[in-house]
């Protein structure tokens, strides 16, 4: 029984990364109908950036330098989302969405070799922060307090942006954009500084989520391709442009990614997707879709 | 329109010219580029099966190194589990019969969506597929993958026989047929009435639907075809290369195949194999000069993308209708 | 043949079309007018499927088809063109209407011999544009037409579907003037000569009156009145409402 309470709290700590991913996926698809397939690399960079940090300069103060890690990812991968979405993503804005995939995947490309430039072919670990934040006895396991901690940050960040997004006076706008893009525009918002902060803002969410990880996981080169493939499924199960369905829908993936991989681990992922499949059957806008 | 009017044709005397000149290539290449040719030849047998989707159906598939994979695997199983079966005449069915399921299942998941969902869902199931491939180790080899021994080709047996000699003899002229055959019945495909329906499916799936098409259905049907074409450049590559792993199933190879594809020039029907054929060679290049060939790719992919003129179903109508002054009554 | 009964279109708490009522007769030419906004494109949504109503039936040859697909809609009988020119941009003008004919012909599966091998067809997609005028173009592609040219086009894809009703939505607009009455002539020639039934939007009431055998006028998402051009155009009410015009 206690292992179903760990197989259940470690499910949170991956929907909380998740979260953050999807959530950045799904702003940039609402607002500028853009299916982004560097979301993986943009994760990929803030994995990178936190691990280096903390690799290299984290050995005595872990968790500070780690803190400092998480928002130099947000700021390295948000900035890289700004760059991406001036030079290469606005001039496509009135091409077929074909072309849009088609450079957002060159961009994959161009970014996977471009960390294997700065930081080599070798695994990043920065696990300090985990093993020094120790764990919580729940009965005979141990349930590390990093995993609270992530779920914590997740929680922050999605709150933040809920306010951002309801109180603000851009995030209406945004809001507006994703609702209808014509109106919004006859309405004299300005769509085009507005895109290039939605792919800001989503891409930053994505460099987050990639710091997140390093403490469990290394950074690699190849790291964010899964997290690309999951943050999708969870968009099209919670249906786009919803927070609650990214909120579900990581929950959702990530229980069962959790559950999958003490069961049944060679078909975690196979068995998600299949879970996608048969929801998307019965309702093919998600589950929160509009 | 018989087959008198296929043959006066001048594009026949230059398919016709090109085909003698694939003849003679063993007497003048040396091996080692022959053997890269032929590498090239599977993938432009792959390239024309992706094209069908892209250029005719207007759908980009991230994922089609599944359906390659598909039909390497087909024949490496074959060897693995069925020695007595390992016979050419055999192994092309089998592969072509596995590709059938593999895309009729991710046709049907993947059709039924919009555009671009289409597209993450293809590279979400060749992912599926590509981990099933790792980690089944014990059915399919792992990482490690199989390895192909040279096929018994309508009897005759070639054990022994090094890969090279095979590959410059009877395989490469196996090979030149079915390139040729697939060729024959892609482009029969894109000129007849079905091949039509598919590009008013592409043009504007409302209209099309309104003029009694069923679009989904024909996605289906095109996307099926497809896989077949590039199953079967994945069985007949197998051979080349000597080993299948699950490599080709990532999403690596899924964005090579749409490279190679947009390389050559996709609007054209002859784009897709010069740009598979260029690839090979392009890829071995830069491998041996730089280790960052992502990059290179990546780069050359997003200048093709933003030199090419507006929309897929846009663009080159301005240079083709100038060179269109004949009546099209034929091959496009 | 077709037969509408108390249909109602609303669209969230705006009601456009208010308990429509009417009829069209096989071999007939009726033309629907009415001002601005009155909801005639939205009727010709609800007949051809594109749009399903609040309430009320569509009755099609006997058979109910208030709520089926725009597909069986087509098999049944049922074609239209588009007010906003909806054309295949990337296919000859030639196989914007031949692909049309090899739906209707059931060819549209076969995938071994080339389009052009199929020489009855062909020919006849050749004459259906030879009929409209735009044969002439075959070879080109709709983005270098001119807009009437489009019209026309759009128009002669609905009409080579072979259908029994034809649905066409102000299929002069666009063409210029002194050509409207040479586009409605072919095109009601080629109507009256296959025996469709045919339902017209039409603006130009000299159209109107020239072509068709009976009037329906919508007004307020309602038919306020119905009967021969000249039976209409002597109604007071319907002249207030067309032009304005208080008596």
């Amino acid at each position: 029984m206690e292992h179903w309470v760990v197989y259940l709290l470690n499910g949170l700590y991956f929907a909380s990364f998740l979260f953050l991913t999807s959530l950045g996926l799904s702003i940039i698809l609402g607002v500028m109908g853009i299916l982004n397939l560097a979301h993986g690399s943009l994760f990929a960079i803030g994995a990178f950036v936190a691990a280096w940090l903390v690799g290299g300069y984290g050995s005595n103060a872990p968790i500070t330098i780690f803190v400092v890690g998480l928002l130099a990812a947000l700021g390295v991968a948000g900035v890289a989302g700004l760059a991406l979405e001036t030079t290469l993503i606005r001039p496509m804005y009135r091409r077929a969405l074909e072309y849009q995939l088609l450079i957002t995947f060159g961009a994959l490309l161009l970014i996977e070799d471009v960390i294997k430039m700065i930081w080599g072919g070798t695994a990043y670990y920065a696990s300090k922060p985990f093993t020094v934040m120790g764990s919580l006895d729940i009965g005979a396991n141990q349930y590390p307090y990093y995993f609270l901690f992530a779920m914590l940050v997740s929680v922050a960040a999605g709150l933040g942006l809920w306010l951002i997004m309801s109180k603000t006076r851009v995030g209406i706008m945004l809001r507006a954009i994703s609702m209808d893009r014509e109106m919004a525009q006859a309405m004299g918002i300005r769509i085009r500084s507005l895109n290039t902060l939605a792919f800001g803002m989503g891409a930053a969410l994505a460099g987050l989520a990639g710091a997140l990880i390093v403490p469990t996981t290394p950074a690699l080169l190849g790291i964010g391709m899964e997290p690309l493939i999951l943050a999708f499924i969870v968009v099209v199960l919670g249906g786009l442009g919803s927070l609650k369905g990214a909120l579900i829908g990581s929950l959702i993936v990530g229980e069962t990614r959790s559950i999958g991989i003490v069961f049944f681990p060679e078909i975690e992922l196979p068995l998600l997707f299949l879970i996608a499949v048969v929801i998307l059957v019965f309702k093919p806008e998600g589950l929160f879709g509009r | 329109m018989g087959f008198r009017d296929v043959i006066l044709k001048p594009k026949f005397f230059v398919y016709l010219g090109c085909f003698i000149v694939l003849l003679f290539l063993p007497k003048i290449l040396p091996i080692y580029h022959l053997i890269l040719f032929e590498s090239g030849i599977t993938f432009a047998i792959m390239a024309l099966g992706f094209n069908l989707l892209l250029r005719y159906t207007g759908l980009l598939s991230f994922g089609h190194g599944a359906l390659f994979a598909t039909g390497a695997y087909a024949v490496g199983m074959m060897g693995e589990y069925f020695p007595d079966l390992y016979r050419i005449e055999i192994l092309i069915p089998v592969a072509l019969a596995g590709s059938f399921v593999v895309s009729t299942i991710f046709g049907f998941i993947c059709v039924r969506h919009t555009r671009v969902f289409f597209s993450i869902l293809a590279l979400a199931l060749s992912m599926v597929l590509f981990a099933l491939l790792v980690k089944l180790y014990n059915i399919t080899g792992g990482s490690d993958g199989i390895h192909i021994d040279l096929p018994i080709i309508f009897g005759k047996s070639f054990e022994g026989m090094k890969r090279f000699e095979f590959l410059s003899g009877v395989y490469y002229y196996l090979l030149i047929c079915v390139f040729a055959a697939a060729t024959i019945i892609m482009l029969a495909i894109v000129n007849s009435p079905f091949g039509k329906a598919l590009q008013c499916i592409r043009d504007n799936e409302v209209r099309a639907e309104m003029i009694g098409i069923r679009v989904r259905r024909y996605r289906l049907y095109s996307f099926i075809l497809s896989g077949l074409f590039t199953g079967l450049g994945g069985a007949m590559w197998s051979f080349v290369n000597g080993h299948v792993t699950p490599e080709i199933a990532e999403w690596v190879f899924s964005g090579e195949i749409v490279y190679m594809t947009l390389l050559g020039g996709f609007m054209v029907f002859e784009g897709p194999i010069i740009g598979a054929i260029l690839f090979t060679y392009l890829r071995l290049y830069a491998v041996s000069i730089t280790q960052y060939w992502m990059f290179l790719i990546g780069a050359t992919l997003i200048i093709l993308v933003l030199l090419l003129p507006e929309g897929i179903t846009g663009g080159f109508v301005k240079l083709f209708s100038k060179m269109k002054r004949a009546p099209s009554t034929g091959v496009a | 043949m077709l037969e509408v009964k108390e249909l109602v279109k609303d669209f969230g708490r705006v009601r456009i079309i208010n308990s429509a009522d009417f009829k069209v007769e096989a071999d007939e030419i009726v033309s629907l007018v009415g001002p601005n906004g009155a909801g005639k494109t939205t009727l010709v949504n609800l007949i051809s499927g594109h749009i399903l109503p609040t309430s009320g039936t569509i009755t099609f040859l006997a058979r109910n088809i208030t709520f089926a697909s725009p597909y069986k809609r087509i098999k049944m009988g049922v074609a239209r063109n588009f007010q906003i020119t909806n054309l295949f941009p990337d296919t000859s003008v030639l196989d914007n209407v031949r692909t049309c004919l090899f739906s209707v012909y059931g060819k549209i599966k076969r995938g071994v011999l080339p389009a052009s091998h199929y020489r009855s067809i062909t020919e006849e997609a050749v004459g259906i544009l030879d009929l409209f005028g735009i044969s002439g173009k075959k070879d080109l592609m709709p983005p270098s037409l001119s807009e009437g040219d489009k019209k026309i086009l759009d128009t002669a894809m609905a009409f080579a579907l072979k259908s029994k009703f034809l649905l066409l939505d102000e299929p002069t607009s666009g063409v210029a003037t002194g050509d409207k009455f040479k586009v409605m002539d072919t095109i009601v020639t080629a109507i009256r000569r296959e025996k469709m039934a045919c339902m017209i939007i039409e603006h130009d009431m000299d159209i109107v009156s020239d072509y068709s055998d009976r009037v329906l006028v919508l007004s307020d998402g309602r038919i306020i009145a119905a009967g021969s051009p000249k039976e209409i155009m002597e109604q007071d009410d319907v002249k207030e409402i067309l032009f304005g015009v208080k008596v």
